[in-house]
């Protein structure tokens, strides 16, 4: 039955790859990424990855789509068509790299085997130890938030690049005119009643969610990059119904800018803190005399700054687009 | 504090980077960044005396001991890498606030060097880690910058070098990181030293064969080998001046880094049956890029492009002392890893200067810049010199090394085109002395001088400085390099007595 449904999601998610190259149109290669988001978070689900599903469904299936789309919107949905000969050389490298990929997998473990390497050197002490050494029993936070903390600080710190890369390409108020008001009120939003309503009263479930997600991460699946995404999304719905000044002036853009500096610098001082102990940085038994305690305690702290700043980012993200699509709306 | 050492210089570019966005004049943000590299600096310094004192030096994070935990292992290389990075960025960073505040809208300022700063904690994160995911961590921390700093160009077409360098690089992080994954799916371990013990033990697997391919490509495409170079010369030209001379002087210097690291740390690709095969590609791609980068660099008609060009055929030179696979091989490309930093951030702080003055680097528009500008000119020229390998210059060092050690493997025609390659570059070089001195300008005949600002001309002439002391004095690029290429290649006894191929050169040399 895993077979069938593993095999059946692999299929399409071929299919949907193939219809990428093969459309021409950006609005439906939009839809299209979203459907292959969609595909992908429930591909994570059947493999037990539920933490990496809730990430892909919210930004595969949901944010960069949208993101997509408003910049269709801005520039118009044709592309014009490529000219010239079938690029040869493209394919041949390509193919290469598929071989290439295909002959890497026939020295490797069976998929799934119990004495695969991967299962038999690292991942046992996790299994067995965590729930002595850090006792939380989702293993995933453990080794994400304190085994390997590091690699979570630099993946935060890859988001908040982001952030940084969209603020310094595309918010150039300045550019224009100097006078001109950063978020301009938009012609598009005339009101669409029942999809308001509806939102209103979907929103705080989101966002309540959310906060379920980012401290139950220790738990059951969640934490704070999937909460920060699902914050996120609450509020860009806002956004999307009631139109880019009234959310702005709900969750103003200076302070989420600050905000998402703010979530990578409380990750950071948990890790700091340590280190004024004369412990390793990110060790976290300095904060209770119980070590298991203080893990407790560095990991809910370095997540709630993993989840502001990726709501943060995610919202300024949106902010920066929507402005765009608005400026070449008005 | 000393336990700490091995993680500062990364820790304050890390931290530094978000604390300086809530910073709100850009002023006080140039200010910050610039202390947070010197000290980054300082601290490299540091640490590269500790650890040639003491050996490697560990740092396991949050306490868990590698392979569960992820670890730092400096040694020499390490160190010798953190220096270098930390040195041209400090540099660089002190020097940049003219420029960037001629190049950069005010509103944009603080993020500007907020950027730069995730830039430099990226590749130091990159040049300390022991570990193989989180060198790639950190490999996207920097791209993801350096694609932003490329982009804020004055000129639209900074856009389209930037996408077309965030497409070349996004593929190449991609393979990066499937070779990761192959390695970690046959090992189970992503420590780099804990791979290193395992990969041998799976003889001769065709996954780690192709794990090994799909990770030299991608660093390669960071690296910009011929013919991987393709996003270079834009992402140079069209970049902010500021931005190429900190990224032209240190990216394509880690990623060397991190192919040697993979090569000979991870891989051992000295005693693998690849080796062969993969020391004729190294070779042949890197005198190809010597010659083909030179060749353009010479009918280039922007002085800044001739430079980036310049940069691909210097980058075939460190790839073909990696190809000799010898720890002199590898050594000379370590000594010529430092020294094309130093000349490359020299003449491109020189090329941000006069762009601020002339409002270009067209050689058209360079003529007579040599009385216009004298002092940075002259920098141009001894960074220049020092590009070319005239004896006294940092730049003879290097291609004296890679020299006898192309000879001490009897690749007499290799040692030969090494030198020809040289020729070529005397000859973009002239082209820029000729057009600043003896081309006058008739439009405008007696322009007063009007030198860089002081801050800008001070950076650019210790680095140009740095070429004739690196010159002269070898001790440090030439001792480091020859302890970590023996580090590397476990030939410590040759390695450390300096393994020397021919009598130093001194400052007289032949």
């Amino acid at each position: 039955m895993e077979l069938l449904v593993n095999s059946v999601l692999l299929m399409l998610l071929v299919a949907t790859a193939g219809a990428l190259v093969v459309v021409r149109g950006l609005l439906a290669s939009t839809m299209l990424t979203s459907v292959y988001g969609l595909l992908s978070a429930s591909f994570f689900v059947t493999m037990d990855a539920v933490d990496v599903a809730f990430t892909e469904a919210a930004v595969g299936a949901g944010v960069s789509p949208l993101l997509l789309l408003l910049t269709v919107a801005a520039i118009g949905r044709g592309e014009p068509r490529a000219a010239g000969a079938l690029p040869i050389l493209a394919i041949v490298l390509v193919t290469i790299t598929g071989a290439l990929l295909i002959i890497g997998t026939l020295d490797m473990p069976p998929f799934g085997s119990a004495d695969a390497p991967a299962h038999t050197h690292v991942a046992p002490r996790y299994l067995q130890l965590s729930g002595e050494e850090i006792g939380i029993p989702n293993v995933v936070t453990s080794v994400l938030a304190s085994y390997r903390a590091f690699d979570t600080l630099g993946e935060v710190l890859v988001i908040f690049t982001a952030g940084v890369a969209v603020l310094l390409i595309l918010a150039t108020p300045g550019q224009r005119g100097s006078a001109r008001p950063r978020y301009t009120p938009g012609s598009h939003s005339e009101p669409h009643t029942i999809l308001q309503v509806v939102s209103k009263i979907l929103i705080p479930f989101i966002l309540l969610f959310a906060l379920y997600v980012q401290f139950h991460g220790e738990y059951g699946p969640g934490g704070g990059f999937q909460a920060g995404v699902i914050f996120a999304s609450g509020i860009i719905l806002y956004g999307l119904l009631y139109g880019l000044p009234t959310v702005c002036r709900v969750v103003r853009p200076a302070v989420v800018e600050t905000l998402a500096a703010v979530g990578v610098l409380l990750y950071g001082t948990t890790g700091l803190l340590a280190m004024l102990d004369g412990r390793p940085f990110l060790d976290y038994s300095v904060f209770a005399a119980n070590p298991v305690l203080g893990q407790h305690i560095g990991i809910l702290l370095v997540e709630l700054g993993v989840g502001i700043t990726v709501a943060s980012v995610i919202t300024v993200i949106y902010y920066a687009f929507a402005n765009q699509f608005e400026m070449a709306e008005g | 504090m000393l336990s700490q050492l091995a993680l500062l210089p990364v820790l304050l570019p890390l931290i530094g980077a978000p604390a300086c966005a809530v910073l709100r004049r850009p002023t006080a943000a140039w200010a910050f960044a610039s202390t947070v590299a010197v000290l980054a600096f300082v601290a490299a310094a540091a640490l590269l005396q500790a650890t040639a004192r003491q050996g490697v030096i560990h740092y396991a994070f949050g306490g868990w001991a590698a392979p569960w935990g992820i670890e730092y292992r400096i040694d020499l290389l390490n160190a010798f890498v953190l220096l270098l990075v930390s040195g041209i960025a400090a540099v660089v960073l002190v020097a940049s606030r003219a420029s960037v505040w001629h190049d950069i809208a005010e509103n944009r300022r603080t993020l500007f060097y907020v950027a730069c700063l995730l830039c430099l904690a990226g590749w130091l994160g990159i040049a300390a880690t022991g570990d193989a995911f989180n060198l790639f961590v950190f490999l996207e921390i920097s791209s993801l910058a350096t694609y932003a700093l490329v982009a804020c160009g004055r000129d639209r077409q900074a856009l389209v070098a930037a996408f077309n360098y965030l497409v070349m690089g996004t593929i190449g992080a991609t393979f990066i990181l499937i070779g990761i994954g192959f390695i970690y799916m046959l090992t189970g371990t992503l420590n780099m030293a804990d791979l290193a013990q395992r990969l041998p033990g799976l003889g001769e697997s065709r996954t780690v064969f192709a794990a090994y391919a799909f990770i030299v490509v991608g660093v390669c495409l960071k690296l910009a080998l011929f013919p991987l170079h393709l996003w270079l010369p834009g992402a140079y030209t069209q970049a902010p001046a500021i931005v190429t001379a900190y990224v032209a002087a240190t990216a394509t210097k880690v990623a060397l880094y991190v192919l040697i690291r993979f090569s000979f740390s991870v891989f051992h690709l000295e005693s693998s049956r690849l080796a062969l095969s993969l020391e004729a590609v190294f070779i042949s791609l890197g005198v190809v890029a010597v010659f083909a980068g030179s060749l353009v660099a010479v009918f280039a008609s922007n002085l800044k492009r001739a430079l980036a060009w310049s940069s691909i055929a210097q980058i075939g030179y460190m790839a073909v002392g990696v190809g000799i696979g010898t720890v002199a091989g590898v050594q000379a490309s370590l000594i010529h890893l430092f020294n094309h930093a130093l000349m490359k951030g020299a003449l491109f702080l020189a090329l941000a200067a006069i762009a601020m003055r002339v409002g270009g680097n067209e050689l058209q528009a360079l003529r007579g810049i040599g009385r216009r500008m004298p002092l940075t000119s002259a920098a141009i020229v001894v960074a220049g010199i020092s590009l070319i390998g005239v004896p006294g210059t940092a730049g003879f060092i290097s291609k004296w090394y890679l020299v006898t050690a192309a000879l001490a493997r009897e690749q007499w025609l290799l040692a030969l085109l090494i030198v020809a390659g040289s020729l070529l570059t005397a000859v973009y070089i002239w082209r820029f002395v000729e057009t600043a001195w003896l081309d006058q300008n008739p439009a405008q005949p007696a322009t007063p001088p009007q030198e860089a600002p002081p801050l800008l001309l001070a950076g650019t002439l210790l680095l140009a400085l740095a070429n004739i002391y690196f010159g002269l004095d070898t001790r440090l690029p030439v001792g480091t390099a020859a302890g970590a290429a023996a580090g590397l290649l476990g030939d410590s006894a040759a390695g450390l007595l300096g393994h020397p191929p021919a009598p130093l050169p001194g400052a007289g040399a032949p």
